[in-house]
């Protein structure tokens, strides 16, 4: 039933091959969230406000009587567009960075600079001065939490790239006249794709929590959507009448994050044992 | 320096890249039309960026990082006034770090494989993984709401009244602030003594017959700590924007939440000030870290 490249991949990780299924089950769940869904997220019914969970609401309702399991559930729908997005852009702006920097020395002086200069701001403070010129939105989370991990991808890439460039099979390929397109395309890409993948279960998890963060605070997603982050900042001050609206969004985040970070973690042993050293330090 | 210089230059056009004329958005809407006309005049609006950058510059060597429209005091006395929480907050983060996080990380390394072991990393990764704001909130509901032996919010100076008792007020905060980064810390450890355990002159000095436990300590711990040391060093940086969200969601007067309140209130002066505060203080703590590696570590010398 399982496919025999995730069961080599998974074989005696049990804990990543739990991962693997909870990350599945959230993109199922965020891809069919109107039909998996018990009722409409944003539904208001006053008189059932603040219930316990119970039978007809499994995670009880909300300040407005709004049904938590729905609103959680939909939330997982922004949780997937925004790790996405901030993973396409992440990786494709790195990648981008990192190979052209390593194949033309005088253009990778400029933007290794330019990438340390990045690196030089925290990274959440660098997400919140992009939000701050940006506004808020979704698109806008995107980019502020993209640009944070475009430029740790870019280090990485840039890391491996040269590596990759100096081996002697690429030269090989150089010295019997391969253009550069075709070093790129046929060599170093191919070569890349490993650390990418890993790269990108980390870059997804980060995503998550700098997200949250940016929700909580009021500066991410506009308050009226539904994300886990948004609605652990709204029950916020129902945190001893109903402590069970923080218990389902929070978790939610955690589990996500622990998940990717698992997979992430077991996928580079099996990929590549020796690309510890690239990640060793995080990319927060 | 080249590195500061630069970032420098990021903080100097941020302003400038927000939409709308950047003398009127650091006045804010409630200024007159001869107020940004002054101020314009001021900044030198119409001079190339160069020439204004090195106005700015030169401004904030004198310590004149503008005023707050919210508050209209100068933004450095906003920033004075909130370092005494961060600084204390990242103190005390960092003694939960480094007492739970090395002597769990090394009791998992010499236990590895075991049970033990397990469960710990296990424990560790989802720690990990969980956001700090969420793990604050549960502190307050436990240890504030319900216990009440912990305040949940707000923190007077210790210079104050009630003196270095209210450090109490942080203990939660430094706490949830400290649960990811002691995991990683945890996890880091462990992994570095592993890595040196395997080390030839290990086995040396246990061929040699010297106590396990004098190995331990004297040949794997100490060339570990380079590394850990280096790791706790990159941390306390970290700290600086993660404490961000904590200091929100625990209501302290500190740097971080001065920055979310500005962002929200839109007061850019202030929001410029801080990040540069911020940026220059990351600098500054890497390049500790650096030459603190370079002299825990004879092999590496410092051109």
């Amino acid at each position: 039933m399982i496919p025999a490249p995730l069961k080599r991949l998974f074989a005696g990780r049990h804990l990543a091959f739990a991962g693997f299924v909870t990350i599945l089950c959230i993109a199922v769940c965020a891809l069919f969230a109107p039909w998996v869904a018990p009722s409409d997220p944003n539904e208001i019914d006053p008189p059932a406000r603040l219930l316990p969970p119970g039978a007809a609401h499994p995670f009880g309702t909300d300040h407005f009587g709004r049904d938590t399991l729905s609103r959680v559930i939909h939330g997982s729908r922004m949780a997937l567009l925004i790790g996405v997005g901030v993973v396409v852009l992440a990786l494709a702006g790195g990648v981008l960075c990192g190979v052209v920097s390593a194949i033309f020395p005088r253009v990778g002086l400029v933007l290794m600079r330019a990438v340390d200069v990045l690196m030089a701001f925290p990274s959440l403070l660098l997400a919140l001065a992009l939000i701050v010129i940006l506004g808020r939105g979704v698109e806008n989370s995107i980019v502020a939490i993209g640009a944070v991990y475009l430029t740790t991808t870019a280090r990485i890439v840039y890391g491996v790239s040269l590596r990759l460039n100096s081996e002697s099979w690429v030269e090989a390929a150089r010295g019997m006249g391969g253009s550069t397109a075709r070093i790129v395309f046929r060599h170093l890409l191919p070569n890349l794709l490993s650390p990418l993948f890993v790269q990108a279960s980390f870059v997804f998890a980060f995503a998550q929590l700098q997200a949250a963060s940016l929700d909580f605070l009021g500066l991410g997603v506009p308050p009226e959507t539904p994300t886990w982050g948004n609605m652990l900042a709204e029950s916020r001050i129902y945190i001893t009448r109903a402590p069970w609206l923080l218990l389902f969004p929070g978790l939610m985040i955690a589990l996500s994050a622990f998940s990717l970070n698992v997979v992430g973690d077991a996928v580079r042993d099996r990929l590549d044992p020796r690309l510890k050293d690239a990640f060793s330090t995080r990319a927060r | 320096m080249p590195t500061l210089l630069a970032a420098s230059f990021l903080v100097f056009i941020f302003v400038r890249l927000i939409p709308g004329d950047p003398a009127a958005v650091l006045l804010g809407d409630a200024a007159t039309p001869e107020e940004v006309a002054n101020l314009r005049g001021e900044m030198g609006l119409d001079a190339p960026l160069a020439v204004q950058y090195v106005h700015w510059l030169r401004a904030v060597g004198r310590g004149d990082l503008g005023r707050s429209i919210f508050f209209q005091v100068p933004v450095l006395e906003l920033i004075v006034d909130g370092l005494e929480t961060s600084t204390l907050l990242a103190l005390m983060t960092m003694v939960w770090i480094v007492c739970l996080g090395l002597p769990i990380g090394m009791l998992a390394a010499a236990r590895r494989a075991s049970r033990f072991d397990q469960i710990l990393s296990g424990i560790a990764m989802f720690l990990a993984s969980v956001p700090t704001f969420w793990v604050g909130l549960y502190l307050i509901l436990i240890f504030a709401a319900t216990l009440g032996w912990l305040p949940s919010s707000g923190y007077p100076s210790i210079f104050g009244d009630g003196g270095l008792a209210n450090l109490r007020h942080l203990l939660l905060p430094s706490a949830a602030l400290a649960a990811p980064n002691a995991a990683l810390i945890i996890r880091l450890t462990r992994a570095i003594m592993l890595d040196v355990a395997g080390e030839d002159y290990v086995r040396t000095a246990r061929a040699k017959g010297v106590h396990p436990a004098l190995v331990v300590v004297r040949h794997v711990f100490r060339n570990a700590l380079l590394t850990v040391v280096s790791a706790l060093g990159f941390t306390i940086a970290a700290l600086i924007s993660e404490a961000v969200v904590t200091e929100t969601v625990f209501a302290l007067p500190g740097v971080g939440r001065t920055v979310v309140q500005s962002i929200l209130r839109r007061d850019y002066p202030v929001i410029q000030g801080v990040i540069l505060m911020i940026v220059v203080l990351y600098l500054v703590m890497n390049l500790i870290v650096d030459l603190l590696y370079a002299w825990l570590d004879p092999r590496v010398k410092l051109r």
